[in-house]
């Protein structure tokens, strides 16, 4: 056989280094744009989620409310309610549209057209996730407004930078969660459902979401605390309702726990997602076959 | 850059390429064998120049699309080496990427709420296409093969042939130089395949570093678009060349059939006596007689001819007879109800 020409083996030089970094982030930015757009475009083409993700979310909040109201708590209780209503939110998005997205867009060939682009999987999450943020952030908006107007809650935020950063941390913390389940779940395909379906019900519960967390006790509460809806939640209600409640932990120490959650969840990402993607090439299970 | 060192450098080679796909879970169901797992690629060595369109024949499980997916970075090889424009696939991984581009036959891909302009937009950007150039692309893939008036409308809405032509303006969107299309056209009726198929000659005829890799169970398909094909059975290459030299190789005798007019039984026997006659076989029709003749070579049918005037029988006709490519086919993989049969057992 004829020597083939190695096309690694010319060394690049530093200009021609910086150029290709360039290209390649701009590749990789391009890339999650792409991803991003079809999941920006169903969230105004499919007009049906008004009902299943404003209106139902509303009303599961409004059953808690009125247990509330008929246990006679402050009307700041039923805040509470209300933004775990909002996260809730997130958190179904990144279960359903994050955690089994990889596992459906195996089906419908999706996955592998991925992979054999030139930019890193990552970058296609990375779209994945930040459409689902904008597209759900629509609806949160909608459920925490309407039901603060409804139940004549007020707010008395103690910092807005810190609310904003507490909120932004366990979002991009959640949603780097839900990437490294999305390979996972490649892994476990048929459970699947199985996983999603225990999954959701005990962690509105655990996270604290209709209840606060700390009523939970001190070990729940700290198992909890690894879902990063959690300690979001609760730094958000200790700046949002001061001194309302017990906390679990103090906001800044929460906030900072999520800084290093970030970083765990997303190199947790990077890792699992280069591990399924050089497993399933051994084992042939980037596609799937009905025949 | 410099052309000439680098236009010698095949488009697609593969050396001793081997598969093992192992046994699911790893446990042995029907006793020792089921642990050892399917060998869909036995060794493959293949060379497929810039600018050919190189078609890859073989019965359902041959190893087909598994070599496609070697090729295209997405399965692992598990022995041998596989190299697109002479970079090695397993390690060159995202500058062979760069280049390459496929379509499966039926593929499902993208999302159905989108346009189909939306969704050739959304994989272009992909491989960072500047939006601008994307739509000018776009637009003229789209007339090309024939969906200038659906690309407003929701892919979920296309038929199956229309979302096959717009999986080709999908893989041509990012300007690939390597193509591999895997039964591009399976499922699509006349003109659609066809369409398929002249705008893919089409494409290949804008560029001369363009290639394609393509599987077919059509015959006439890749009889009508290869210039080189291999016949792959049990994941090895049993037959490679052009088309003419798998039909030619078929053929050990010169065959021909000529309509003659005023024929004599004795004639017959008198052809089958001749030097360089194999065989000849007469038949009737209406007023006139079909004779089938099998020479040597092809040049003895002047002299066979000039016997047969002299003898005082008249050609009214005369036609070299080509083998199909698909009898070169059955012929080197054998026929369906055996491939079937095999096909049975290995489901057990
Ligand atoms: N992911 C996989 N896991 C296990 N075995 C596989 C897998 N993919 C293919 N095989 C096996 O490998 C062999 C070759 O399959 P392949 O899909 O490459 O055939 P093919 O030539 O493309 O067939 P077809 O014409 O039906 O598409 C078959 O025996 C098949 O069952
Ligand atoms: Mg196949």
């Amino acid at each position: 056989m004829t020597a083939l020409t190695p096309s690694t083996a010319a060394p690049a030089r530093p200009a021609q280094r910086g150029r290709n970094m360039r290209a390649g982030l701009r590749l990789g930015i391009m890339t999650m744009v792409g991803r991003a757009y079809p999941r920006l475009v169903a969230a105004n083409r499919e007009p049906d989620w008004i009902f299943y993700e404003v209106a139902l979310p509303l009303l599961q909040i409004c059953a808690f409310a009125l247990v509330y109201k008929a246990l006679h708590a402050p009307q700041q209780y039923i805040g509470l309610v209300i933004l775990g209503g909002g996260m809730m939110a997130f958190w179904i998005n990144v279960l359903w549209s994050m955690a089994a997205q990889l596992h459906w867009e195996r089906q419908s060939g999706n996955l592998e057209l991925y992979l054999m682009a030139p930019a890193s999987m990552l970058w296609i999450l990375a779209g994945m996730a930040i459409g689902g943020m904008l597209a759900t952030a629509v609806r949160a908006t909608a459920v925490l407004i309407l039901g603060s107007l409804i139940f004549g809650v007020t707010y008395n935020v103690v910092s807005y930078p810190l609310v904003i950063l507490a909120f932004l941390f366990s979002l991009v913390a959640l949603y780097g969660l839900g990437s490294m389940l999305a390979s996972l779940y490649l892994l476990y395909n048929r459970e699947v459902w199985a996983i999603q379906e225990v999954i959701q019900e005990p962690v509105a519960l655990l996270t604290g979401s209709y209840v606060p967390v700390a009523a939970l006790g001190p070990y729940v509460g700290a198992f909890a605390a690894l879902i990063p809806l959690t300690l979001g939640l609760d730094a958000v209600r200790q700046l949002v309702f001061p001194h309302l409640l017990p906390t679990l932990l103090p906001a800044g120490l929460e906030i900072a726990i999520l800084a290093v959650l970030v970083v765990v969840f997303c190199g947790g990402a990077a890792w699992s997602l280069n591990f399924i993607e050089r497993r399933a090439k051994i084992q042939g299970k980037l596609s799937l076959k009905w025949q | 850059m410099s052309h000439s060192a680098q236009d010698t450098v095949p488009a697609i080679q593969t050396i001793d390429v081997r598969r093992v796909y192992q046994a699911r879970g790893g446990r042995s169901i029907g006793g020792a064998q089921a642990g050892k797992g399917v060998t869909a690629l036995d060794g493959v060595s293949l060379t497929v120049q810039r600018g050919e369109i190189f078609g890859l024949l073989g019965r359902n499980g041959a190893g087909k699309t598994t070599l496609i997916k070697i090729l295209t970075t997405l399965l692992a090889p598990s022995g041998g080496q596989a190299y697109i424009d002479g970079m090695d696939v397993t390690r060159d991984v995202i500058k062979v990427r760069q280049i390459i581009a496929m379509v499966s036959g039926g593929e499902q891909s993208g999302y159905g709420i989108l346009t189909v302009r939306e969704q050739l937009w959304m994989f272009a950007q992909f491989y960072g296409v500047p939006s601008k150039v994307a739509h000018a692309r776009i637009d003229e893939l789209l007339s090309a093969v024939g969906l200038g008036d659906q690309a407003n409308q929701k892919v979920y809405a296309l038929s199956t042939g229309m979302r096959q032509r717009m999986n080709l303006c999908r893989a041509l969107v990012s300007d690939p130089e390597i193509l591999f299309l895997d039964e591009p056209t399976v499922g699509l009726d006349v003109e659609a395949s066809r369409a398929v198929r002249e705008y893919v000659r089409k494409w290949m005829g804008e560029n001369p570093r363009r290639t394609v890799l393509l599987t077919t169970h059509y015959m006439f398909e890749a009889d009508e678009l290869c210039d080189h094909v291999a016949v792959i059975n049990h994941g090895q290459i049993v037959a490679e060349g052009t088309t003419d030299d798998l039909k030619r190789g078929l053929q050990e005798h010169a065959r021909f059939q000529l309509e003659m007019a005023e024929w004599l039984p004795a004639f017959t026997e008198m052809l089958r006596e001749r030097d360089g006659v194999v065989d000849a076989q007469t038949e009737q029709r209406n007023d006139r007689t079909q004779l089938r003749l099998a020479l040597l070579r092809e040049e003895f049918i002047v002299p066979t001819i000039a016997s047969i005037n002299e003898a005082g029988g008249r050609v009214l006709a005369l036609r070299r007879i080509e083998p199909t490519l698909e009898e070169a086919f059955v012929r080197l993989v054998g026929d369906e109800a055996e491939s079937q049969r095999e096909g049975e057992e290995a489901q057990r």
